[in-house]
């Protein structure tokens, strides 16, 4: 501050309190942006699915409910929503709707593993700048990402980044989670974003979902969240990695991003029933805020739910509190120490400072269970002799939640008034109550 | 960075939200899908009103600002001129 000697007031020099970071821990009135799970439905069932997705829910938030979120997220200024699933484009309304939150000033980032992403949408997907692509592979060889995704999808996913290409899409994203399998291949990533003209993304694995079965499996060795963190260090500015890696901060330098924990806080997730939860990581009902459905709407939601004035709340880094590296590492993720069965005031389960391996050892009682699994009930056919993806889900039934306000329905059963949601949003029976699960159609 | 004046004309982006906060201002650029942050309220009001003024300048002395302690504002511009969230315009 001895910079301006001038005799001004003090007050006219922008003054600097707080970091930005801090703010953000104490919540913002609307979110940055969201996520927003459209519909369990998908073409794929990786193994690693976060939102353990497959058949759709019959309750699902009809088209009229969607575009009365999004007006709700332009009056609250949410500059743009994550649109996920699932796989959204197999929604009916998913182009519209799409159309719709572009027109409404709510920008669209939306994650695909390209199954519909022929050349004319691609076309149309180029032509709006308010539109941005995420196209998911997991493996840089058809070998490794297979694997994880399922036979084909390799092949599917480099088709439609073609096709994205040869309609002058540019940037695009190319996202990748990262896994023990993948690490070795990062740079064979990065060729194949830049091949296309896209943007690599790489995100962290969490324990979340179908991946739950299978972290311990594919979750990156100690050595290998070495080897990323000195490829991210390598690779500053060049790669998106959606804030996910503070935990690795705790090797020394701190990586790009707000390295924070945005749950609550800056982010949420909206699922394909209008739950709201803290992050799309942690679908549990521990982290299950409350339904748009309900009087009030999102924004009720958001500004008034007790979960997220609680994570709004100043937290206690507990064991971690007196690590050199809390500051940055901020204990970790939230949803990995959750559905590892650690306790979430102590360190992330792959702290690379070694204290997580030592909790996961120290660890009592069972992990949580995810609160809904979408899987289909049997797996698609897989090529013969080809690696697939499917081996280890383990399918369970769906398990119901009774408070939602739309009762389950059934071709059967449906009545005219099943789905009725009695408070602001539209009262229109479900459209889709009574298709077939879309995810059984490809 | 090379070429921002700050006595030349600017106005924001057409494709920049701004939403204020508390503590300033969120932007977001809906073309290179940035986000900046304005760190006060003063700030935020000469980002606003860049389009009104013959310059930079200006609109932060319209702020209120004396010239004296302009510098730090002169610089929070030049910043979003570089991420292109500001653009020069014809006076």
């Amino acid at each position: 501050m001895t910079l301006i000697d001038a005799p001004a007031p003090t007050a006219f020099v922008p003054p600097q309190p707080k970091r930005l970071v801090d703010h953000f821990e104490l919540g913002l009135d609307a979110p940055i942006c969201l996520t927003w799970e459209l519909t369990y439905a998908c073409n794929l069932s990786c193994v690693h699915c976060l939102s353990s997705s497959g058949r759709r829910d019959p309750r699902e938030l009809t088209t009229e409910e969607c575009k009365a979120i999004i007006d709700e997220l332009e009056r609250m200024q949410v500059f743009y929503v994550n649109i996920g699933g699932g796989e959204p484009t197999v929604r009916g309304d998913f182009w519209e709707l799409v159309d719709y939150a572009t027109a409404h000033h709510v920008g669209v980032k939306f994650s695909t593993n390209g199954v519909k992403i022929t050349p004319e949408v691609a076309a149309r997907l180029a032509a709006n700048d308010y539109v941005d692509v995420q196209i998911s592979l997991d493996g840089a060889t058809a070998e490794v990402n297979d694997w994880i995704r399922g036979p084909r999808s390799y092949e599917m996913a480099l088709q439609a980044m073609a096709n994205l290409q040869a309609a002058g899409m540019k940037n695009f994203k190319l996202s990748v989670v990262c896994t023990r399998q993948n690490i070795p291949q990062l740079d064979e990533f990065k060729r194949i974003a830049d091949q296309y003209g896209a943007q690599l993304r790489l995100t962290r694995l969490r324990p979340s979902g179908r991946a739950v079965d299978v972290w311990d499996e594919l979750h990156p060795l100690p050595e290998q969240q070495r080897e990323l963190y000195d490829w991210l260090v390598a690779h500053d500015g060049e790669v998106l990695t959606g804030d996910s890696f503070f935990h690795l901060s705790a090797f020394g330098q701190q990586l790009e991003g707000l390295n924070l924990c945005g749950a609550g806080r800056v982010v949420c997730l909206i699922d394909p029933v209008g739950d709201v939860y803290a992050c799309p990581f942690a679908i549990h009902d521990e982290f299950l805020a409350g339904n748009v459905r309900a009087p009030g709407g999102f924004q009720a939601v958001w500004r008034t739910s007790e979960l997220f004035q609680r994570l709004r709340a100043p937290q206690s880094g507990g064991a971690c509190s007196s690590c050199q590296f809390f500051d940055t590492c901020k204990g970790g993720c939230m949803a990995a120490k959750f559905f590892t069965g650690l306790p979430l005031d102590g360190p992330d389960p792959e702290c690379v400072q070694g204290y997580g391996a030592a909790a996961l050892e120290e660890r009592k009682g069972d992990k949580p269970k995810p609160s809904g699994d979408h899987s289909h009930r049997t797996a698609p056919p897989s090529l013969g002799g080809a690696p697939s993806g499917m081996g280890p889900v383990r399918v369970t039934l769906s398990r119901r939640r009774e408070d939602v306000a739309a009762p389950p329905v059934s071709a059967c059963n449906e009545s005219p008034i099943a789905g009725f949601a009695p408070a602001r949003l539209s009262g229109r029976v479900p459209r889709g109550a009574a298709e077939p699960d879309a995810g059984d159609r490809s | 960075m090379t070429d921002f004046d700050a006595d030349r004309a600017w106005r924001l982006h057409p494709q920049v939200a701004v939403r204020p906060e508390p503590f300033g201002a969120l932007l977001y650029h809906f073309g290179t899908r940035k986000l900046s942050f304005l760190k006060d309220r003063t700030l935020l009001d000469v980002v606003r009103s860049l389009g009104e003024h013959s310059s930079a300048r200006a609109a932060i002395a319209a702020a209120g600002i004396p010239a004296a302690s302009a510098e730090p504002y002169v610089g929070a511009v030049r910043t979003l001129a570089a991420s292109h969230m500001i653009v020069e315009r014809d006076a």
